[in-house]
Protein backbone atom coordinates (compact mmCIF):
# COMPACT_ATOMS: atom_id res chain seq x y z
CA UNK A 1 0.00 0.00 0.00
CA UNK A 2 2.69 2.35 0.36
CA UNK A 3 4.15 1.51 -2.14
CA UNK A 4 1.46 2.18 -4.66
CA UNK A 5 0.99 6.03 -2.39
CA UNK A 6 4.47 6.40 -2.81
CA UNK A 7 4.20 6.24 -6.92
CA UNK A 8 1.15 8.14 -6.89
CA UNK A 9 2.72 10.94 -5.10
CA UNK A 10 6.35 11.03 -7.48
CA UNK A 11 3.90 10.59 -10.69
CA UNK A 12 2.60 14.67 -10.11
CA UNK A 13 5.74 15.32 -8.64
CA UNK A 14 8.03 14.48 -11.66
CA UNK A 15 5.48 16.05 -14.59
CA UNK A 16 6.07 19.40 -12.43
CA UNK A 17 9.97 18.68 -12.07
CA UNK A 18 10.65 19.97 -15.81
CA UNK A 19 8.26 23.59 -15.01
CA UNK A 20 10.21 23.95 -11.71
CA UNK A 21 13.66 23.50 -13.51
CA UNK A 22 12.34 26.21 -16.48
CA UNK A 23 10.89 29.07 -13.96
CA UNK A 24 14.24 30.87 -12.46
CA UNK A 25 15.11 31.05 -16.09
CA UNK A 26 12.12 31.99 -17.36
CA UNK A 27 11.10 34.03 -15.45
CA UNK A 28 14.16 36.69 -15.95
CA UNK A 29 13.98 35.75 -19.14
CA UNK A 30 10.14 36.96 -19.71
CA UNK A 31 11.01 40.00 -17.52
CA UNK A 32 14.44 41.17 -19.42
CA UNK A 33 14.26 40.07 -23.13
CA UNK A 34 9.86 39.85 -23.70
CA UNK A 35 8.74 42.41 -21.88
CA UNK A 36 11.31 44.82 -22.99
CA UNK A 37 10.94 44.06 -26.78
CA UNK A 38 6.82 44.19 -26.11
CA UNK A 39 6.93 47.50 -24.05
CA UNK A 40 9.13 49.13 -26.68
CA UNK A 41 6.35 48.39 -29.18
CA UNK A 42 4.00 49.80 -26.85
CA UNK A 43 5.92 52.89 -26.31
CA UNK A 44 6.24 53.34 -30.12
CA UNK A 45 2.92 53.91 -30.28
CA UNK A 46 2.58 57.19 -27.81
CA UNK A 47 4.02 60.10 -27.58
CA UNK A 48 4.46 62.58 -25.18
CA UNK A 49 2.00 65.70 -24.83
CA UNK A 50 2.08 68.84 -22.55
CA UNK A 51 -0.67 69.92 -20.81
CA UNK A 52 -1.50 73.51 -20.48
CA UNK A 53 1.55 75.23 -22.25
CA UNK A 54 5.57 74.69 -22.23
CA UNK A 55 5.49 74.71 -18.46
CA UNK A 56 3.03 71.80 -17.73
CA UNK A 57 2.88 68.34 -17.01
CA UNK A 58 3.55 65.95 -19.50
CA UNK A 59 1.80 62.42 -19.93
CA UNK A 60 1.77 59.88 -22.88
CA UNK A 61 -0.64 59.67 -25.19
CA UNK A 62 -1.79 56.90 -27.70
CA UNK A 63 -0.51 58.19 -30.93
CA UNK A 64 -1.20 55.20 -33.31
CA UNK A 65 1.98 55.16 -35.76
CA UNK A 66 2.79 58.45 -35.86
CA UNK A 67 5.89 57.98 -34.54
CA UNK A 68 6.78 55.53 -37.19
CA UNK A 69 5.71 58.37 -39.36
CA UNK A 70 8.53 61.09 -37.76
CA UNK A 71 11.20 58.27 -37.83
CA UNK A 72 10.48 56.79 -41.49
CA UNK A 73 10.03 60.47 -42.64
CA UNK A 74 13.30 61.72 -41.64
CA UNK A 75 16.47 61.59 -43.55
CA UNK A 76 18.43 60.05 -41.01
CA UNK A 77 17.17 56.80 -40.77
CA UNK A 78 17.90 55.64 -44.21
CA UNK A 79 21.38 57.14 -44.22
CA UNK A 80 22.22 55.58 -41.24
CA UNK A 81 20.64 52.12 -42.52
CA UNK A 82 22.26 52.57 -45.98
CA UNK A 83 25.90 53.20 -44.08
CA UNK A 84 25.38 50.21 -41.73
CA UNK A 85 24.28 48.56 -45.25
CA UNK A 86 27.20 49.29 -47.16
CA UNK A 87 29.78 48.80 -43.51
CA UNK A 88 28.03 44.91 -43.94
CA UNK A 89 28.50 44.35 -47.27
CA UNK A 90 32.67 45.23 -47.30
CA UNK A 91 33.37 44.46 -43.52
CA UNK A 92 31.75 40.81 -42.98
CA UNK A 93 32.96 39.26 -46.34
CA UNK A 94 36.60 40.80 -45.67
CA UNK A 95 36.57 38.82 -41.90
CA UNK A 96 34.99 36.09 -42.77
CA UNK A 97 37.19 35.45 -45.27
CA UNK A 98 40.12 36.13 -43.27
CA UNK A 99 38.77 33.95 -40.44
CA UNK A 100 37.87 31.17 -43.28
CA UNK A 101 41.67 31.44 -44.69
CA UNK A 102 43.00 31.00 -41.12
CA UNK A 103 41.05 28.41 -40.13
CA UNK A 104 41.91 26.16 -43.01
CA UNK A 105 45.34 27.20 -42.19
CA UNK A 106 45.93 25.91 -38.77
CA UNK A 107 43.72 22.41 -39.90
CA UNK A 108 46.29 21.42 -42.32
CA UNK A 109 49.26 20.19 -42.55
CA UNK A 110 51.13 23.25 -43.98
CA UNK A 111 50.93 25.58 -41.54
CA UNK A 112 53.87 25.32 -38.49
CA UNK A 113 53.56 26.78 -34.57
CA UNK A 114 49.73 26.38 -34.95
CA UNK A 115 49.06 26.27 -31.23
CA UNK A 116 50.76 29.54 -31.17
CA UNK A 117 49.21 31.06 -34.03
CA UNK A 118 45.88 29.98 -32.53
CA UNK A 119 46.05 31.98 -29.35
CA UNK A 120 47.55 34.93 -30.89
CA UNK A 121 44.32 34.76 -33.52
CA UNK A 122 42.30 35.15 -30.43
CA UNK A 123 44.01 37.46 -27.67
CA UNK A 124 41.46 40.69 -29.52
CA UNK A 125 38.27 38.60 -28.73
CA UNK A 126 39.75 38.63 -24.81
CA UNK A 127 39.68 42.35 -25.39
CA UNK A 128 36.47 44.47 -24.62
CA UNK A 129 35.11 46.21 -27.73
CA UNK A 130 35.39 49.90 -25.86
CA UNK A 131 38.75 49.08 -24.80
CA UNK A 132 39.73 47.82 -28.62
CA UNK A 133 38.13 51.19 -29.97
CA UNK A 134 39.86 53.16 -26.84
CA UNK A 135 43.72 51.79 -28.63
CA UNK A 136 42.47 52.15 -32.26
CA UNK A 137 41.21 55.46 -31.12
CA UNK A 138 44.74 56.57 -30.25
CA UNK A 139 46.14 54.86 -33.17
CA UNK A 140 43.80 57.20 -35.35
CA UNK A 141 44.96 60.27 -33.21
CA UNK A 142 46.80 62.44 -35.23
CA UNK A 143 48.03 63.74 -31.95
CA UNK A 144 49.69 60.35 -30.87
CA UNK A 145 49.10 57.75 -33.95
CA UNK A 146 52.50 55.85 -34.91
CA UNK A 147 50.56 54.50 -38.02
CA UNK A 148 49.59 58.23 -39.18
CA UNK A 149 53.83 59.14 -38.35
CA UNK A 150 54.40 56.05 -40.43
CA UNK A 151 52.29 57.03 -43.08
CA UNK A 152 53.60 60.39 -43.08
CA UNK A 153 56.84 59.14 -43.52
CA UNK A 154 56.19 57.14 -46.56
CA UNK A 155 54.53 60.55 -48.06
CA UNK A 156 50.50 59.63 -47.63
CA UNK A 157 48.65 62.12 -45.95
CA UNK A 158 45.80 60.21 -44.11
CA UNK A 159 43.26 61.17 -42.06
CA UNK A 160 41.99 58.46 -40.59
CA UNK A 161 39.34 59.98 -38.46
CA UNK A 162 38.34 61.98 -42.01
CA UNK A 163 34.80 61.37 -43.24
CA UNK A 164 35.75 59.07 -46.41
CA UNK A 165 38.13 57.23 -44.16
CA UNK A 166 36.35 56.93 -40.95
CA UNK A 167 33.78 53.89 -41.81
CA UNK A 168 36.88 51.94 -42.97
CA UNK A 169 38.73 53.17 -39.67
CA UNK A 170 35.34 51.01 -37.44
CA UNK A 171 35.41 48.42 -39.94
CA UNK A 172 39.17 47.66 -39.37
CA UNK A 173 38.40 47.82 -35.35
CA UNK A 174 35.55 45.70 -35.38
CA UNK A 175 37.41 42.81 -37.76
CA UNK A 176 40.44 43.46 -35.73
CA UNK A 177 38.14 42.26 -32.55
CA UNK A 178 36.07 39.57 -34.13
CA UNK A 179 38.05 37.89 -36.60
CA UNK A 180 39.79 35.24 -34.16
CA UNK A 181 36.49 34.25 -32.54
CA UNK A 182 34.89 33.43 -36.11
CA UNK A 183 38.30 31.66 -36.92
CA UNK A 184 37.73 29.85 -33.75
CA UNK A 185 33.53 28.47 -34.46
CA UNK A 186 35.30 27.50 -38.01
CA UNK A 187 38.00 26.11 -36.57
CA UNK A 188 36.17 23.95 -34.18
CA UNK A 189 33.85 23.06 -37.13
CA UNK A 190 36.68 21.87 -39.38
CA UNK A 191 38.04 19.72 -36.49
CA UNK A 192 34.74 18.00 -36.61
CA UNK A 193 35.44 16.73 -40.20
CA UNK A 194 35.77 13.01 -40.33
CA UNK A 195 39.22 12.74 -41.12
CA UNK A 196 38.35 9.96 -43.66
CA UNK A 197 36.18 11.85 -45.95
CA UNK A 198 39.60 14.27 -46.88
CA UNK A 199 42.06 10.96 -46.63
CA UNK A 200 39.35 9.64 -49.55
CA UNK A 201 39.35 12.97 -51.30
CA UNK A 202 43.48 12.95 -51.35
CA UNK A 203 43.90 9.18 -52.51
CA UNK A 204 41.88 10.42 -55.80
CA UNK A 205 44.25 12.84 -56.04
CA UNK A 206 42.64 15.89 -55.18
CA UNK A 207 45.44 19.09 -54.16
CA UNK A 208 45.12 20.43 -50.44
CA UNK A 209 42.93 23.06 -52.11
CA UNK A 210 40.57 21.75 -53.59
CA UNK A 211 40.12 19.22 -50.64
CA UNK A 212 39.05 22.31 -48.92
CA UNK A 213 37.30 24.42 -51.16
CA UNK A 214 34.72 21.14 -52.56
CA UNK A 215 35.19 18.93 -49.38
CA UNK A 216 35.73 21.00 -46.22
CA UNK A 217 33.48 24.21 -47.20
CA UNK A 218 30.81 22.30 -47.88
CA UNK A 219 31.11 20.67 -44.41
CA UNK A 220 30.97 23.10 -42.56
CA UNK A 221 28.43 25.43 -44.09
CA UNK A 222 26.28 25.39 -40.95
CA UNK A 223 28.77 27.27 -38.84
CA UNK A 224 29.71 29.84 -41.60
CA UNK A 225 26.24 30.93 -42.27
CA UNK A 226 26.17 30.96 -38.14
CA UNK A 227 29.37 33.51 -38.67
CA UNK A 228 27.34 35.14 -41.51
CA UNK A 229 23.87 35.52 -39.34
CA UNK A 230 25.51 36.95 -36.08
CA UNK A 231 28.03 39.50 -38.21
CA UNK A 232 24.90 40.77 -40.07
CA UNK A 233 23.23 41.50 -36.71
CA UNK A 234 26.30 42.68 -34.90
CA UNK A 235 26.54 44.92 -38.10
CA UNK A 236 23.31 46.41 -38.01
CA UNK A 237 23.44 46.49 -33.77
CA UNK A 238 27.19 48.55 -34.22
CA UNK A 239 27.20 51.10 -31.37
CA UNK A 240 30.40 50.52 -29.67
CA UNK A 241 33.22 51.28 -31.50
CA UNK A 242 31.35 54.27 -33.69
CA UNK A 243 30.41 55.64 -30.00
CA UNK A 244 34.24 55.61 -28.77
CA UNK A 245 35.20 57.10 -31.77
CA UNK A 246 32.77 60.14 -31.57
CA UNK A 247 34.60 61.64 -28.85
CA UNK A 248 37.83 62.20 -30.85
CA UNK A 249 36.37 62.92 -34.69
CA UNK A 250 33.64 65.08 -35.59
CA UNK A 251 32.84 62.71 -38.88
CA UNK A 252 30.33 60.45 -36.53
CA UNK A 253 27.81 62.54 -36.60
CA UNK A 254 24.81 61.56 -33.95
CA UNK A 255 22.72 59.67 -35.97
CA UNK A 256 25.68 57.86 -37.89
CA UNK A 257 24.59 54.44 -37.01
CA UNK A 258 21.18 53.19 -36.39
CA UNK A 259 21.83 52.64 -32.29
CA UNK A 260 23.67 55.57 -32.21
CA UNK A 261 20.52 57.90 -33.52
CA UNK A 262 18.28 55.81 -30.84
CA UNK A 263 20.75 56.48 -28.22
CA UNK A 264 20.82 60.51 -28.76
CA UNK A 265 16.91 60.16 -29.33
CA UNK A 266 16.68 58.31 -25.68
CA UNK A 267 19.15 60.68 -24.42
CA UNK A 268 17.02 64.04 -25.95
CA UNK A 269 13.81 62.07 -24.05
CA UNK A 270 12.28 61.39 -27.03
CA UNK A 271 11.57 58.45 -25.98
CA UNK A 272 8.82 57.21 -27.99
CA UNK A 273 10.67 57.88 -31.28
CA UNK A 274 13.71 56.05 -30.37
CA UNK A 275 11.56 53.01 -29.50
CA UNK A 276 10.13 53.03 -33.16
CA UNK A 277 13.30 53.42 -34.36
CA UNK A 278 14.52 50.69 -32.26
CA UNK A 279 11.40 48.78 -33.78
CA UNK A 280 12.06 49.39 -37.44
CA UNK A 281 15.87 48.54 -36.42
CA UNK A 282 14.93 45.11 -35.20
CA UNK A 283 12.18 44.05 -37.96
CA UNK A 284 15.13 45.27 -40.50
CA UNK A 285 17.68 42.62 -39.08
CA UNK A 286 15.22 40.17 -38.55
CA UNK A 287 14.35 40.21 -42.38
CA UNK A 288 17.84 40.76 -43.80
CA UNK A 289 19.16 37.78 -41.58
CA UNK A 290 16.30 35.61 -42.33
CA UNK A 291 16.71 36.49 -45.84
CA UNK A 292 20.44 35.44 -45.59
CA UNK A 293 19.75 31.87 -43.73
CA UNK A 294 17.03 31.28 -46.59
CA UNK A 295 19.14 32.12 -49.48
CA UNK A 296 22.04 30.34 -48.09
CA UNK A 297 20.52 27.19 -46.86
CA UNK A 298 18.32 27.52 -50.28
CA UNK A 299 21.38 27.58 -52.48
CA UNK A 300 22.34 24.46 -50.81
CA UNK A 301 20.25 21.93 -52.18
CA UNK B 1 44.78 16.05 -41.90
CA UNK B 2 48.16 16.59 -40.23
CA UNK B 3 47.56 12.98 -39.43
CA UNK B 4 46.95 12.22 -43.10
CA UNK B 5 50.12 13.52 -44.92
CA UNK B 6 52.41 11.98 -42.19
CA UNK B 7 50.72 8.71 -43.20
CA UNK B 8 50.25 8.47 -46.81
CA UNK B 9 53.71 8.51 -47.82
CA UNK B 10 53.63 4.47 -46.56
CA UNK B 11 50.30 4.12 -48.57
CA UNK B 12 50.70 5.46 -51.74
CA UNK B 13 53.60 5.75 -54.23
CA UNK B 14 52.61 9.00 -56.05
CA UNK B 15 53.00 11.20 -52.70
CA UNK B 16 56.21 12.27 -52.70
CA UNK B 17 55.32 14.44 -55.64
CA UNK B 18 52.76 16.07 -53.77
CA UNK B 19 54.88 15.89 -50.61
CA UNK B 20 57.66 17.90 -52.28
CA UNK B 21 54.92 20.81 -54.04
CA UNK B 22 53.67 20.17 -50.36
CA UNK B 23 57.14 21.24 -48.48
CA UNK B 24 58.20 23.88 -51.52
CA UNK B 25 56.57 27.45 -51.10
CA UNK B 26 53.72 26.53 -49.88
CA UNK B 27 54.28 26.46 -46.09
CA UNK B 28 56.50 29.53 -46.95
CA UNK B 29 53.47 31.40 -48.31
CA UNK B 30 51.38 30.34 -45.09
CA UNK B 31 54.20 31.11 -42.57
CA UNK B 32 54.88 34.48 -43.75
CA UNK B 33 50.88 34.95 -44.04
CA UNK B 34 49.98 33.95 -40.98
CA UNK B 35 53.27 35.69 -39.32
CA UNK B 36 51.45 39.18 -40.94
CA UNK B 37 47.92 38.47 -39.71
CA UNK B 38 49.63 37.35 -35.97
CA UNK B 39 51.48 41.08 -36.33
CA UNK B 40 48.65 42.84 -37.32
CA UNK B 41 46.84 41.11 -34.11
CA UNK B 42 49.15 42.12 -31.73
CA UNK B 43 50.54 45.34 -33.01
CA UNK B 44 47.84 47.39 -31.08
CA UNK B 45 48.39 45.17 -27.88
CA UNK B 46 52.56 45.91 -28.27
CA UNK B 47 51.30 49.82 -28.60
CA UNK B 48 49.42 49.70 -25.09
CA UNK B 49 52.20 48.31 -23.20
CA UNK B 50 55.20 50.60 -24.68
CA UNK B 51 52.86 53.50 -24.05
CA UNK B 52 51.67 52.47 -20.79
CA UNK B 53 55.15 52.63 -20.17
CA UNK B 54 55.78 56.52 -20.72
CA UNK B 55 55.38 59.42 -19.45
CA UNK B 56 52.23 62.51 -20.38
CA UNK B 57 54.84 64.30 -22.27
CA UNK B 58 57.15 61.50 -23.93
CA UNK B 59 53.45 59.64 -24.96
CA UNK B 60 53.33 63.08 -27.24
CA UNK B 61 56.89 63.83 -27.83
CA UNK B 62 58.47 59.98 -28.76
CA UNK B 63 57.41 57.55 -31.82
CA UNK B 64 54.77 55.39 -30.36
CA UNK B 65 56.11 51.82 -31.47
CA UNK B 66 59.53 52.93 -29.45
CA UNK B 67 59.97 52.78 -25.94
CA UNK B 68 61.08 55.92 -23.85
CA UNK B 69 61.91 56.48 -20.25
CA UNK B 70 60.21 53.80 -18.02
CA UNK B 71 57.84 55.27 -15.93
CA UNK B 72 54.91 52.51 -15.13
CA UNK B 73 55.17 52.67 -11.69
CA UNK B 74 54.60 56.30 -11.89
CA UNK B 75 51.63 56.06 -14.18
CA UNK B 76 50.42 52.83 -12.30
CA UNK B 77 50.46 54.92 -8.77
CA UNK B 78 48.08 58.07 -10.17
CA UNK B 79 45.72 55.49 -12.11
CA UNK B 80 45.28 53.98 -8.58
CA UNK B 81 44.91 57.60 -6.83
CA UNK B 82 43.13 59.09 -9.44
CA UNK B 83 39.99 60.60 -7.85
CA UNK B 84 40.21 58.68 -4.80
CA UNK B 85 40.52 55.09 -6.19
CA UNK B 86 37.82 55.16 -8.71
CA UNK B 87 39.31 52.75 -10.91
CA UNK B 88 39.90 49.76 -8.14
CA UNK B 89 36.33 50.57 -7.75
CA UNK B 90 35.73 50.10 -11.56
CA UNK B 91 37.91 47.26 -11.81
CA UNK B 92 35.96 45.07 -8.53
CA UNK B 93 32.25 46.67 -10.07
CA UNK B 94 33.29 44.71 -13.59
CA UNK B 95 34.45 42.02 -12.02
CA UNK B 96 30.99 41.70 -9.86
CA UNK B 97 28.95 42.14 -12.75
CA UNK B 98 30.44 39.58 -14.58
CA UNK B 99 31.57 37.52 -11.87
CA UNK B 100 28.30 37.23 -10.27
CA UNK B 101 26.00 37.23 -12.93
CA UNK B 102 27.69 34.78 -14.89
CA UNK B 103 27.68 32.39 -11.69
CA UNK B 104 23.84 33.29 -11.66
CA UNK B 105 23.30 33.16 -15.46
CA UNK B 106 24.83 29.87 -15.89
CA UNK B 107 22.57 28.16 -12.82
CA UNK B 108 19.40 28.93 -14.08
CA UNK B 109 20.62 28.28 -17.74
CA UNK B 110 22.17 24.53 -16.56
CA UNK B 111 18.58 23.77 -14.51
CA UNK B 112 16.21 25.31 -17.87
CA UNK B 113 19.07 23.21 -20.10
CA UNK B 114 18.72 19.87 -18.13
CA UNK B 115 14.79 20.49 -18.02
CA UNK B 116 14.54 20.75 -21.73
CA UNK B 117 16.59 17.80 -22.31
CA UNK B 118 15.84 15.30 -20.07
CA UNK B 119 12.20 15.39 -19.43
CA UNK B 120 9.03 15.35 -22.12
CA UNK B 121 6.76 17.83 -20.97
CA UNK B 122 3.88 19.81 -22.98
CA UNK B 123 5.32 22.44 -24.65
CA UNK B 124 8.65 22.00 -24.64
CA UNK B 125 9.17 22.32 -27.82
CA UNK B 126 7.44 25.97 -27.90
CA UNK B 127 9.40 27.48 -24.63
CA UNK B 128 12.88 26.12 -26.57
CA UNK B 129 12.03 27.79 -29.80
CA UNK B 130 11.47 31.09 -28.06
CA UNK B 131 14.97 30.64 -25.70
CA UNK B 132 16.51 30.24 -29.59
CA UNK B 133 14.56 33.33 -30.89
CA UNK B 134 16.15 34.81 -27.81
CA UNK B 135 19.57 33.46 -28.70
CA UNK B 136 19.19 36.09 -32.22
CA UNK B 137 18.20 38.96 -29.69
CA UNK B 138 21.24 41.13 -29.45
CA UNK B 139 21.63 43.07 -26.04
CA UNK B 140 22.14 46.85 -27.64
CA UNK B 141 18.52 46.35 -28.79
CA UNK B 142 16.68 45.35 -24.88
CA UNK B 143 19.63 48.00 -23.74
CA UNK B 144 17.21 50.97 -24.23
CA UNK B 145 13.56 49.53 -23.68
CA UNK B 146 15.02 47.69 -20.49
CA UNK B 147 15.79 51.44 -19.62
CA UNK B 148 12.60 52.77 -20.22
CA UNK B 149 10.87 50.01 -18.18
CA UNK B 150 13.64 50.63 -15.18
CA UNK B 151 12.67 54.50 -15.64
CA UNK B 152 9.05 53.13 -14.93
CA UNK B 153 10.25 52.00 -11.88
CA UNK B 154 12.43 54.91 -11.10
CA UNK B 155 15.52 51.62 -10.75
CA UNK B 156 17.80 53.29 -13.06
CA UNK B 157 21.19 54.58 -12.26
CA UNK B 158 21.11 51.08 -9.92
CA UNK B 159 23.36 48.25 -9.40
CA UNK B 160 20.22 46.00 -10.52
CA UNK B 161 19.70 47.69 -13.30
CA UNK B 162 23.06 46.58 -15.23
CA UNK B 163 22.98 43.15 -13.15
CA UNK B 164 19.42 41.74 -13.27
CA UNK B 165 19.49 41.59 -17.07
CA UNK B 166 22.74 39.76 -17.27
CA UNK B 167 21.51 36.95 -15.56
CA UNK B 168 19.71 35.63 -18.76
CA UNK B 169 21.75 33.70 -21.24
CA UNK B 170 19.62 32.08 -23.45
CA UNK B 171 22.45 30.81 -25.73
CA UNK B 172 23.96 29.26 -22.29
CA UNK B 173 20.48 27.70 -22.16
CA UNK B 174 20.71 26.38 -25.59
CA UNK B 175 24.23 24.94 -24.35
CA UNK B 176 23.51 22.95 -21.32
CA UNK B 177 20.59 21.29 -23.76
CA UNK B 178 23.56 19.89 -26.06
CA UNK B 179 25.77 19.22 -22.95
CA UNK B 180 23.02 17.31 -20.75
CA UNK B 181 21.55 15.55 -23.63
CA UNK B 182 25.20 14.08 -24.20
CA UNK B 183 26.31 13.80 -20.95
CA UNK B 184 23.41 12.79 -18.39
CA UNK B 185 22.34 9.03 -19.26
CA UNK B 186 18.47 8.30 -18.43
CA UNK B 187 19.16 5.16 -17.15
CA UNK B 188 21.31 6.56 -14.41
CA UNK B 189 18.21 9.17 -13.51
CA UNK B 190 16.22 6.20 -13.40
CA UNK B 191 18.18 4.22 -11.36
CA UNK B 192 18.34 6.99 -8.99
CA UNK B 193 14.68 7.57 -8.62
CA UNK B 194 13.93 3.69 -8.24
CA UNK B 195 16.91 4.19 -4.75
CA UNK B 196 14.44 6.94 -3.68
CA UNK B 197 16.36 10.30 -4.88
CA UNK B 198 14.07 13.74 -5.65
CA UNK B 199 14.41 15.25 -8.77
CA UNK B 200 15.95 17.97 -7.49
CA UNK B 201 18.41 16.42 -5.73
CA UNK B 202 19.37 14.09 -8.94
CA UNK B 203 19.70 17.37 -10.72
CA UNK B 204 21.72 18.84 -7.59
CA UNK B 205 24.08 16.03 -6.83
CA UNK B 206 24.17 13.67 -10.20
CA UNK B 207 23.21 15.86 -13.51
CA UNK B 208 25.26 19.42 -12.16
CA UNK B 209 28.49 17.26 -11.56
CA UNK B 210 27.96 15.24 -14.71
CA UNK B 211 27.48 19.00 -16.96
CA UNK B 212 30.38 20.70 -14.79
CA UNK B 213 33.04 20.83 -17.27
CA UNK B 214 30.45 21.91 -19.77
CA UNK B 215 28.91 24.64 -17.73
CA UNK B 216 32.44 25.91 -17.21
CA UNK B 217 31.98 27.02 -21.36
CA UNK B 218 28.51 28.46 -19.81
CA UNK B 219 30.00 30.77 -17.41
CA UNK B 220 33.12 32.14 -19.69
CA UNK B 221 30.45 32.93 -22.22
CA UNK B 222 28.81 34.81 -20.28
CA UNK B 223 31.16 36.48 -18.33
CA UNK B 224 32.46 38.09 -21.93
CA UNK B 225 29.40 39.23 -22.55
CA UNK B 226 28.49 40.89 -19.44
CA UNK B 227 32.06 42.13 -19.56
CA UNK B 228 32.24 43.43 -22.71
CA UNK B 229 28.33 44.86 -22.59
CA UNK B 230 28.78 48.60 -23.02
CA UNK B 231 25.62 50.13 -24.23
CA UNK B 232 23.04 48.87 -21.46
CA UNK B 233 25.50 50.80 -18.09
CA UNK B 234 26.27 53.92 -20.46
CA UNK B 235 21.93 54.18 -20.54
CA UNK B 236 21.86 52.97 -17.34
CA UNK B 237 23.95 54.71 -14.99
CA UNK B 238 25.15 58.19 -13.51
CA UNK B 239 26.56 57.47 -10.68
CA UNK B 240 30.34 57.05 -11.28
CA UNK B 241 31.01 54.75 -8.30
CA UNK B 242 28.62 52.13 -9.82
CA UNK B 243 30.84 51.88 -13.40
CA UNK B 244 31.63 48.63 -14.91
CA UNK B 245 35.53 49.52 -16.09
CA UNK B 246 34.85 49.77 -19.57
CA UNK B 247 32.62 52.26 -18.92
CA UNK B 248 34.84 54.40 -16.95
CA UNK B 249 37.76 54.36 -19.25
CA UNK B 250 35.02 55.46 -21.58
CA UNK B 251 34.45 58.44 -19.57
CA UNK B 252 38.12 59.26 -19.09
CA UNK B 253 38.56 59.09 -23.04
CA UNK B 254 35.86 61.56 -23.32
CA UNK B 255 37.61 64.13 -21.59
CA UNK B 256 40.63 64.00 -22.88
CA UNK B 257 40.86 66.88 -25.31
CA UNK B 258 40.01 69.10 -21.95
CA UNK B 259 42.68 67.03 -20.02
CA UNK B 260 45.03 65.75 -22.01
CA UNK B 261 47.06 64.03 -19.09
CA UNK B 262 44.01 61.31 -18.47
CA UNK B 263 45.27 59.85 -22.01
CA UNK B 264 48.10 58.44 -19.55
CA UNK B 265 45.43 57.05 -16.81
CA UNK B 266 43.27 55.92 -19.93
CA UNK B 267 45.90 54.21 -21.62
CA UNK B 268 47.44 52.09 -18.38
CA UNK B 269 43.32 51.67 -17.30
CA UNK B 270 43.11 49.67 -20.93
CA UNK B 271 46.35 47.49 -20.18
CA UNK B 272 45.45 47.05 -16.68
CA UNK B 273 41.93 45.93 -17.00
CA UNK B 274 43.03 44.12 -20.22
CA UNK B 275 45.98 41.63 -18.98
CA UNK B 276 44.33 39.29 -16.24
CA UNK B 277 40.99 39.03 -18.55
CA UNK B 278 43.58 37.85 -21.74
CA UNK B 279 45.63 35.21 -19.43
CA UNK B 280 42.22 33.54 -17.78
CA UNK B 281 41.03 33.33 -21.73
CA UNK B 282 44.11 31.41 -23.09
CA UNK B 283 44.51 29.78 -20.03
CA UNK B 284 40.78 28.45 -20.25
CA UNK B 285 41.01 28.28 -24.35
CA UNK B 286 39.64 24.79 -24.48
CA UNK B 287 36.85 25.11 -22.67
CA UNK B 288 35.81 27.98 -25.68
CA UNK B 289 36.42 25.36 -28.54
CA UNK B 290 34.50 22.61 -27.10
CA UNK B 291 31.60 25.24 -26.40
CA UNK B 292 31.81 26.60 -30.45
CA UNK B 293 31.69 23.07 -31.84
CA UNK B 294 28.87 22.73 -29.96
CA UNK B 295 27.35 25.46 -31.33
CA UNK B 296 28.41 25.44 -34.63
CA UNK B 297 27.65 21.78 -35.37
CA UNK B 298 24.35 21.31 -33.99
CA UNK B 299 23.24 24.93 -36.19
Amino acid sequence: MTSTTASARSRPRRTLAPYAFLAPFLIPFVLFTLVPVGYAFWQSLHKTARTGGTFGKTRTVFAWLEQYGRVLGEGYLADSLLRVLGFALVQIPVMLLLALVLALLLDSAVARAKRFFRLVYFVPYGIPGVVAALMWAFLYDPRLSPVVDLLRSAGIHADLLGPDVILWSIANVVTWTYTGYNMLIIYAALQAVPADIGEAARMDGASGWTIALRVKIPIIRPALVLTGVFSIIGSFQLFTEPQVLRSISTSVTSTYTPNIAAYSLASGDSYSEAAALSVVLAVVTFVLSSAFLRFTTRSQG
Amino acid sequence: MSLLTRTEGAHHPAAPNRRRRGAGIAPTVAVTFMAAVACYMLLPVYWLFVSSTKSQGDLVATPGFVTAEWNLGDNLSSLFAQQDGIYLRWLLNSLLYAGAGAAVATLLAAAAGYALAKYAFRGREAVFSVVLGGVLVPATALALPLFLMFAELDATNTFWAVFLPSVVSPFGVYLSRVFAAASVPDEVMEAARLDGAGEFRIFRTMALRLMAPALVTVFLFQFVVIWNNFLLPLIMLQDERLYPVTLGLFTWQTQTSRLPELQTLTIVGALVSVVPIVLTFLLLQRHWRAGLAAGAVKS
